[in-house]
């Protein structure tokens, strides 16, 4: 499996996706 | 001391424009770049005129971002690394921008160091260097999106957090 890093689209998918889990981590943690 | 969250507000700003506008321009042109130039025999240009300066704003960028974010959380310091008294969205992008700067000095600049020729190291060590540098870089720019998500998390966030 390539790594995602290696590209830029897969640094900003990742990026992106880690944004999506820890708003609903926080979302859980203020509410 | 009404004076300083606004004075230290307006730097954080200023720095963190500076070190991810930096870390943007590695990620997004010097990476690219770089493998053009050494191709046609031009590398040195931009390793020995461009990158030393860049890393040297890039690196103190990431200080001083830092430093203004921990006077501008000031009494609300523990509470934001703590995820406590509704302090868990700038927490979260403290965290974030706290692990980047930990991955700008520890792993990017020791590593950036070997690579210009600024310390010495085999040519081994320097291929290492490389994919070290190349890859807490790449990281950096990952976490800079939910870091910038959650820093810039004021008022009109509130719809995302709690309908409003």
């Amino acid at each position: 499996m390539k790594n995602p890093l290696d590209s830029l689209w897969g640094t900003i998918i990742l990026g992106l996706v880690l944004t999506v889990i820890l708003y609903f981590v926080v979302k859980s943690l203020i509410s | 001391m009404d004076y300083v969250p606004a004075l230290a507000r307006w730097i954080h700003f200023m720095a963190g424009v500076m070190w991810i506008g930096l870390l943007y321009y590695f990620n997004f042109v010097q990476v690219a770049a770089l493998k053009a130039a050494t191709a046609d025999g031009t590398a040195a240009g931009i390793t020995k005129h461009v990158a030393p300066r860049a890393l040297l704003y890039f690196r103190w960028g990431a200080v001083v971002t830092w430093l203004a974010g921990a006077a501008l959380l000031s009494d609300k310091f523990v509470d934001a690394f703590t995820f406590r008294h509704g302090m868990a969205g700038i927490g979260m992008g403290a965290w974030l921008g706290t692990i980047m700067l930990f991955n700008v000095w520890a792993l990017i600049w020791p590593n950036q160091q070997k690579i210009l020729g600024l310390k010495p190291a085999t040519d081994e060590e320097k291929t290492k260097a490389r994919r070290v540098a190349f890859l807490a870089s790449r990281t950096n720019t990952a976490l800079s999106i939910p870091m910038l998500f959650f820093m810039a998390g004021g008022w009109s966030h509130r719809a995302l957090f709690f309908g409003m």
